[in-house]
């Protein structure tokens, strides 16, 4: 297996600093007692830049700090927010936003981030509750169901726009141009 | 802003503080996956007492951790009325029987099935969360990275981990000085705008937050590599302690629990403890 550089270990400890903060910080929601969940637009950011490796750990160790400091850890969310930053990791890896960003390159992280979701919180997230937890599947699926539109709109929207302000900021190959 | 609630290590002088942080780890994941895998009431109940006694042993005060629980009471509030209100029969199939207590309205009844159910699915979640607390309030972060190393975790992971706790401060900082400044230019984040609108503006302030991370895992990852991280194999800890009589019998402890607990649990064939059959 090949090692994580020093970048992605740096990149994991401060990605997951900042899906901690952002999953403490209530942004209010229009449905009560939920809040607007940023740190997903930031973990799938981080994922799209360093990679599936940082993606997943910074879901796990993130969520697995913001839950262990409320109370105990809900072990099937950790993992399913861990998915999330797996495939978004994975399926932008060619993306190379460091080279510019243009509208085939948000759609093809956009149907990466709502892949991701519907699988993570669609999927993963209930399964694994009715094996840990055995709660009725009904009661699963709807709540899945819930965080996956939510989250697709967060990261569809922050994420996207946090994509282009990167993308602005970094000095593009070939962007100087010879005067005459 | 607000300030944020988060439970932090609380230093006082007690047993459970003076066990290496890797007992402590071994104890808290033996300790959830015998809460994840069980679903019988009397091995529940008997882990809450235990954590309790910890609890008591800890020094660690209930006030300390009010805001905590009074987290975690919401949580378990809303998470037991969404089951209830999405399938008021589920313990009815669990259990195999059925004894209605009495009607409320609809197909809403309350049988005693369900409110065993319901018993049984707070106790899983409520006896584990003495000794998450106690994970946190009594593990010193520093010997958190050597903890995980002990346990074969990859040191680079470790070291990812400890980062994070080192740098959620600052982030936390950074965060609430760049809300500020937004604010003051007149973005509003308190719920008063249309939904896109709230989160067009979040943007505002997590554009210069990431970027500014950016920046900072470029001059962290810059000093680290100076100074050679990542080239042995394996690394030493500054805060790593040799394991006593207490932790081992910790760590004996806690794999005799779950043994234990897996044992009785599974004594009757299935994860269920069924005393309506």
């Amino acid at each position: 297996m090949k090692k994580l550089s020093v970048k992605s270990v740096v990149a994991i400890g401060i990605g997951a600093a900042l899906f901690f903060v952002l999953g403490k910080v209530a942004i209010p929601s229009p449905v009560p007692n939920t809040n607007i969940s940023l740190q997903y637009a930031v973990e799938a950011v981080f994922a799209t830049l360093f990679g599936p490796v940082a993606g997943v750990l910074i879901g796990f160790i993130g969520h697995t700090l913001i839950d262990a400091t409320s109370y105990g850890p809900w072990w099937s969310w950790i993992i399913a927010s861990a998915f999330v930053g797996l495939v978004i990791g994975l399926a932008t890896m060619k993306l190379n936003v460091e080279d510019g960003i243009d509208s085939r390159k948000l759609i093809h992280f956009n149907v990466a981030q709502i892949i991701a979701h519907v699988l993570a919180w669609g999927l993963v997230a209930p399964v694994l509750d009715i094996l840990i937890y055995a709660e009725p599947v009904e009661k699963l699926f709807a709540q899945g169901l819930m965080a996956a539109v939510a989250n697709i709109i967060t990261t569809g929207v922050v994420g996207t726009l946090l994509l282009l302000g990167y993308a602005k900021t970094v000095v593009k190959r070939g962007s100087l141009e010879k005067e005459d | 802003m607000a300030r944020i609630a988060i439970l932090n290590y609380i230093r006082r002088p007690s047993p459970v503080h003076e066990l290496t942080g890797t007992a402590k780890l071994i104890f808290f994941i033996a300790w959830s996956v015998a809460a994840m895998v069980t679903f019988d009431t009397r091995v529940l109940v008997c882990m809450l007492l235990i954590g309790a006694v910890i609890f008591r042993i800890s020094q660690i005060r209930i006030r300390d951790i009010s805001v905590v629980l009074g987290l975690a009471a919401v949580f378990l509030l809303l998470n037991n009325l969404f089951i209830y209100l999405f399938t008021p029969e589920y313990g009815v199939e669990v259990y195999a029987s059925r004894d209605v207590l009495f009607p409320i309205v609809g197909r809403y009844t309350v049988t005693a099935q369900q409110l065993f159910y319901h018993l049984n699915i707070t106790l899983k979640v409520v006896c584990v969360v003495p000794i998450a607390l106690l994970f946190i309030a009594c593990t010193d972060p520093s010997e958190f990275a050597s903890s995980l190393a002990r346990i074969g975790v990859s040191y680079r992971a470790g070291y990812a981990v400890s980062l994070a706790l080192r740098y959620i401060p600052d982030v936390q900082r950074e965060y609430r000085n760049i809300s500020q400044a937004q604010q003051a230019r007149g973005i509003d984040l308190s719920g008063k705008d249309k939904l896109f609108t709230r989160l067009k503006n979040s943007v505002a302030i997590l554009l210069p937050l990431i970027m500014s991370s950016i920046n900072r895992i470029e001059v962290v990852s810059n000093a680290m590599e100076l100074r050679g991280f990542g080239k042995e194999k394996k690394r030493t800890w500054y805060m790593q302690r040799k394991l006593q009589r207490n932790d081992w019998l910790a760590i004996g402890f806690a794999i005799a629990v779950l043994a234990v607990g897996l044992a009785v649990t599974f004594s009757n064939g299935s994860r269920y403890y069924n005393p309506f059959v």
